[in-house]
């Protein structure tokens, strides 16, 4: 059987090499996405952010084990930061994902960020539609938010949970910026820790001054303990519904696609630059002429762009 | 294709501490690998489960509980049950000599002891996965 049919009939060593194939960029699984691609979209994303140790993946395994019981099948990506000097990466989350590990319906893998931040790669994204196609009614997409990841995240996602702890203190503030318009749902985790009512105070404070339409709600929750997760998987439901309702469900995943496209072009174009040996000479000479000060960088972009890009002579 | 190995780590047996697996988890991921870490006190059927879904290229074993000759075997048997013993298995910690070759004989690729440098089990696994 080929690959294609095997991934098809649900066998889980398809899956996981087809995960593998679209990360190392492979081109003949993305033969095979072009042709499944039509049976993805019907899972659920959600999105799962915050800080290192907020304890994202546990409350992913106890959000999981809970889906599970309304019998819902459900995939896992956990993204780890990869290191930028020698490309390895610790991938730890399955660690705390141990009561979820053995469901047959639960589908978890862990990916390395390879260059993108601890964020969403096109990887990610691939691998994302290959348990959609594998039929997951639930998608959940671990990353460690840092700047960049969780904007990339909302990308890909159809509800973004941001996890928050006690105790965050002026950090709240710093973060506020990015985190606060990115969050459909907010959870207060380790909420048995000191400060908690607190925190959730002050993230409900400046979620009062957000003008969308959409108002995220905030749940206390303790993952360890697996307090709150079923009040705060309502909520993701609840904001389901409301983007369903108001037509946001459509319009999100337009955007989302519509963006991803844009990157992917953007991809491939910066691919082309420097995909072959003539052309990388091209760079390196215009470079030079631009570091010299014998070229301006607006003049060279122009030549750079008819020459490579166009290929004109 | 330039891309990089991946490889599970796992504490298999009873024995509640895993320095030795954090140490060799670290030195594959600064020799450039994707390590998978699962935590302690994994059944074979779980290391076989993370195996398949994590598609890695190798099966790195530490184990100190001294239930070696039983949990090794079980993991190489696990993995052909799937269809998987493409997947390099290696195992390291407090295993006697005289045991090794029996290890061997069950599908175990290589068998690390204290003392091995770090370097060897890594160029080790960089040879041989497929
Ligand atoms: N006290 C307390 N600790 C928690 C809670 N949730 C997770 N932790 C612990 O926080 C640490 C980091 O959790 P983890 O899920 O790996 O965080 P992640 O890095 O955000 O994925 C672990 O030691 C967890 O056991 C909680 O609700 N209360
Ligand atoms: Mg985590």
């Amino acid at each position: 059987m080929t690959l294609e049919e095997r991934l098809i009939n649900g066998d889980r060593r398809a899956v996981a090499r087809m995960i593998t194939l679209v990360e190392n960029n492979d081109h003949d699984a993305f033969e095979i996405l072009k042709k499944l691609y039509h049976r993805s979209g019907n899972a659920y994303v959600i999105g799962i952010t915050g800080p290192p140790g907020a304890g994202k993946s546990t409350l992913t395994d106890k959000l999981v084990k809970h889906i599970r019981t309304l019998g819902k099948t459900v995939g896992v990506i956990a993204v780890d930061p990869t290191s930028p000097f020698t490309g390895g990466a610790i991938l730890g989350d399955r660690v705390r994902m141990s009561d979820i590990s053995m469901d047959p319906g639960v589908f978890i893998r862990s990916m390395g960020a390879r260059g993108h931040l601890g964020g969403i790669s096109q990887g990610t994204s691939a691998a994302i539609k290959v348990l959609d196609i594998y039929g997951c009614d639930y998608i959940f997409v671990e990353t460690v938010g840092v700047g960049q990841s969780e904007i990339d995240i909302v990308k890909n996602c159809d509800t973004t949970l941001m996890v928050m702890v006690p105790g965050l203190g002026d950090d709240i503030q710093a973060i506020k910026a990015g985190v606060m318009e990115i969050g459909d749902v907010f959870a207060i985790n380790k909420s048995d820790r000191d400060g908690a009512k607190r925190t959730a105070r002050e993230i409900n404070a400046m979620l009062d001054f957000s003008s969308k339409d959409w108002r995220p709600p905030v749940e206390m929750v303790i993952a360890t303990e697996n307090q709150g997760v079923d009040k705060l998987f309502e909520q993701v439901e609840v904001h389901r519904q409301y983007l369903e309702e108001t037509g946001n469900f459509q319009q999100r995943r337009f955007d989302n696609t519509k963006n991803e496209l844009i990157e992917m072009v953007k991809h491939k174009i910066v691919g082309q630059l420097m995909d072959e040996s003539y052309k990388q000479e091209i760079v390196n000479e215009l470079s030079d002429r631009v570091a010299k000060r014998m070229l301006d960088p607006y003049t060279a972009i122009d030549t750079l762009y008819d020459k490579v890009i166009k290929q004109e002579s | 294709m330039d891309r990089p190995i991946r490889v599970l780590v796992a504490k298999p047996g009873l024995d509640g501490h895993d320095r030795g697996a954090k140490v060799i988890a670290r030195a594959l991921r600064d020799a450039g690998m994707e390590v998978i870490y699962t935590g302690l006190r994994q059944t074979p059927e779980q290391i076989v489960n993370a195996a398949i879904q994590e598609d890695v290229d190798c099966v790195a074993i530490s184990i100190l509980s001294g239930a070696h000759n039983t949990l090794l075997p079980k993991v190489v048997a696990l993995l052909k049950q799937e269809n998987a013993e493409d997947i390099l298995v290696v195992g390291g910690g407090v295993i006697p000599d005289e045991d090794i070759p029996f290890l061997k004989e069950s599908g175990i690729s290589e068998v690390f002891t204290p003392g091995t440098p770090t370097e060897v089990t890594i160029n080790y696994i960089r040879e041989h996965v497929k």
